[in-house]
């Protein structure tokens, strides 16, 4: 069976194309050229390509790179900036995935003959009456079902994530064992196209919008303070919002990018009993009662999804517009949908 | 390494000519004096390479005094358009389909870019715009690495004397070396590249021709060889081997260019009649023949496709090809060529450079027909 591995350069993925090769798979290495010039240093840079490619070599596997450029733009990073110019939260990994891993580069392995595509991603595939599913994986402060909500049956069908069943320790272990040269290699944090180095997200929004400074009101309309930049402001957010002399800690509860208005409140009113959301799908069946996390290594809370509302089962605190809530049954993956 | 392959790289590099490695051989072993040297092994190392530099004088139509040896291509480049640059200031100019190793240095320079035409062709009219007595230096290849495309250096050359006249002609001939009478062509430029491994000579490289009465500033200083121009050891075994390769190649010119040019259009004419919907680039529509670009070279756009897919496909049937270029990650970069010439993105991301050299065979071509029509084929039906 021909087997095309996602390598990034990272450990994950390095110890996903070894299990494989070891396992007898006819596998072939390939690195997505998404963003970033000769001299880049964010994630899947030159340097992880690189990586990447010798990882491969010392398995003895070919390895390929494919410039899915053009796409990452239009897809991942374009719906991030305008997201962030209505004030709402963009998803940039969950668009990678939908669009890119698990949409074009699925297509292009399908194109060149290959059976299956195998990342190194966390999560399991579980096979259930009701059909696949995507399962926590066995290392739960790394688990990243969260991020492959979105996977169908057809593309279940086509896919395979060896780590699953491992902790993260034992996928280091196992590449020092097999003398990967990513054994040690510190994972990627944050957002792959936005360098820390150099100025972060602000630098990166302001070289894309005009960002627009904001006054901070409470819920009575008061105005209390100013943000330079209300597109950077996230739900439940406490710190930076230029407030003083509260009596109790004020949290943005609500950000008008277009009014210019960032509305703070207590953590009285920074929770709420329900979510409205869009977007609602369902793997099968809906479920009645589920777990819900809503950030991508977030504690879940237990609610109820009823009229295009998730119902917490106690106070929650607000979901940013656009956020995604996977909901689990159990350690499955059962739908999902996004904050109205 | 060693499984047959059908080689349709050219453009990229090329097979080491016999002749090359039977010249380089006894530098590699016994004959490692430094040409630099005083004793009689330096010597004869600097007598093998001064011969090279004869030949290269001979097919480059000037003075061995005036042939520089470089690391390749690339420093070629560079040494004449930041060379030119930092002697005589000014301002740079270039056309919009150069090698990146010329417009890199003319982009970090803040020259001008003259547009061409959708054949690939330089916009003389534009070009007469950005000349002004400002201008130090215009860049502009004979012919071009993607398409083949050959640029009419004497009707540029007439521009610039007009309306730049103090501006200096370089020309990057790395491509063109290999198939036409560089002499006559170039006879106009002041300052002229070539590289070893494009004519079956080694990688690691090349020549500028600086004409006498050209001054320019080194970019590589030290010990002062290539006239102070370059300074470094001489790359010895390099230098005859390329010696060796331009001795063969304009040995053989006329007689390549006649072989491999026919092989080139059955090519062509084959895929242009096999896959529906492609495109030759820089060739007019109803145009008689192809000799507005080198015979080696096959440029095609398949719609609906994404070269990177095709070059895999391409791959698993041992037939080596490459579309646009590879950037240092190795993935397949858009075209800055093919935009020039006004392709859209869609289009010029499903292009197909096949580019032919002196070893390619009618073998070569048949198999080259027989998996590219399939191909494309597989791949528009997946809509990829």
């Amino acid at each position: 069976m021909r087997v095309l591995v996602a390598m990034s350069g990272g450990v994950d993925s390095s110890v996903t194309a070894a299990l494989l090769a070891h396992q007898g798979f006819d596998v072939t290495g390939v690195t997505m050229k998404l963003w970033g010039g000769a001299q880049d240093t964010g994630c899947c840079s030159v340097a992880d390509v690189d990586d990447a490619r010798r990882v491969a070599d010392q398995l003895g596997i070919d390895h390929h790179v494919f410039n899915f450029g053009d796409e990452f733009e239009r897809f991942v990073v374009d719906p991030y900036v305008a997201a962030h110019a209505r004030g709402a939260t963009p998803n940039p990994c969950i668009e990678c995935n939908r669009h890119l891993k698990f949409d074009k580069l699925l297509r292009r392995a399908g194109a060149l003959g290959f059976d299956q595509v195998a990342t190194g991603h966390h999560a399991r595939l579980v096979e259930t009456p009701a059909g696949r599913r995507v399962g926590r994986g066995a290392d739960a402060a790394k688990d990243q079902s969260y991020v492959l909500h979105m996977l169908d049956q057809d593309q279940l069908a086509r896919l395979r994530f060896p780590l699953g069943e491992l902790t993260k320790a034992e996928v280091r272990d196992l590449a020092a064992e097999l003398g990967l040269r990513t054994a040690h290699k510190p994972d990627s944090q944050d957002v792959c196209f936005i360098s820390h180095t150099g100025g972060g997200r602000r630098r990166f929004l302001a070289e894309r919008l005009a960002l627009t400074p904001a006054r901070v009101v409470n819920t009575a309309g008061a105005r209390v303070g100013e943000v330079d930049a209300a597109e950077l402001v996230t739900i439940g957010q406490r710190h930076g919002l230029g407030v003083s002399g509260a009596a109790e800690a004020q949290y943005a509860v609500d950000v008008d990018v277009p009014g210019a208005t960032v509305t703070v409140g207590s953590r009285r009113e920074l929770v709420v009993d329900a979510s409205p959301v869009t977007a609602l799908r369902w793997a099968g069946h809906p479920v009645e009662a589920v777990l819900v996390q809503t950030s991508a290594h977030g504690r879940v809370a237990e609610a109820r999804v009823a009229d295009g509302t998730v119902h917490w089962a106690r106070p929650h605190r607000r979901v940013a517009p656009g956020q995604a809530l996977v909901f689990y049954d159990g350690d499955l993956v059962a739908g999902s949908a996004l904050a109205a | 390494m060693s499984q047959p392959v059908v080689y349709l790289d050219n453009a990229a590099s090329t097979p080491l000519r016999p002749e090359a490695l039977d010249a380089m051989l006894p530098l590699l072993t016994d004959g490692y004096g430094n040409p630099s040297g005083a004793h009689r092994m330096a010597r004869e190392a600097r007598r093998r390479i001064d011969d090279a530099r004869d030949v290269l004088a001979a097919g480059l139509g000037c003075e061995p005094g005036e042939v520089v040896f470089t690391s390749g291509g690339t420093e070629a480049d560079n040494l004449a358009v930041l060379g030119v640059h930092a002697r005589h200031g000014g301002t740079v100019v270039c056309s919009a389909v150069e090698h990146p190793a010329v417009l890199e240095p003319v982009r970090h320079l803040g020259g001008r870019v003259a547009p061409v035409d959708c054949l690939g062709r330089l916009d003389l009219d534009a070009l007469a715009e950005l000349l002004d007595e400002s201008v130090s230096l215009v860049s502009v290849m004979l012919a071009n690495n993607e398409t083949g495309v050959i640029q009419p250096l004497d009707e540029i050359a007439e521009l610039v004397r007009r309306l730049a006249p103090g501006a200096l002609l370089h020309t990057d001939a790395v491509q063109a070396f290999p198939w036409l009478d560089v002499t006559a062509m170039a006879r106009p430029a002041d300052l002229i590249s070539i590289a070893g491994h494009k004519l079956g000579g080694p990688k690691g490289v090349g020549a500028l021709v600086v004409r006498s009465g050209v001054t320019l500033a080194p970019q590589l200083l030290g010990g002062g060889q290539e006239r102070g121009l370059r300074s470094g050891t001489h790359n010895a075994e390099g230098i005859v081997g390329l010696g060796a390769a331009a001795a063969a190649t304009l040995d053989q010119l006329d007689e390549t260019a006649t072989r491999v040019g026919a092989l080139r259009d059955r090519l062509a004419d084959g895929l242009l009649a096999a896959v529906p919907d492609t495109v030759e680039t820089g060739i007019a529509p109803g145009a008689a023949d192809r000799s507005g670009k080198v015979p080696g070279s096959c440029h095609l756009c398949f719609a609906g496709i994404e070269s990177e897919a095709l070059l895999f496909l391409l791959e698993q049937e041992d037939i080596m090809a490459s579309a646009a270029s590879s950037c240092s990650s190795g993935a397949q970069h858009p075209s800055h060529v093919l935009e020039a010439m006004g392709y859209d993105r869609a289009l010029a991301g499903g292009s197909l450079r096949l580019s032919l050299g002196h070893a390619s065979t009618a073998d070569d071509v048949e198999q080259a027909l027989a998996a590219i029509p399939p191909g494309v084929a597989r791949l528009r039906a997946h809509g990829s």
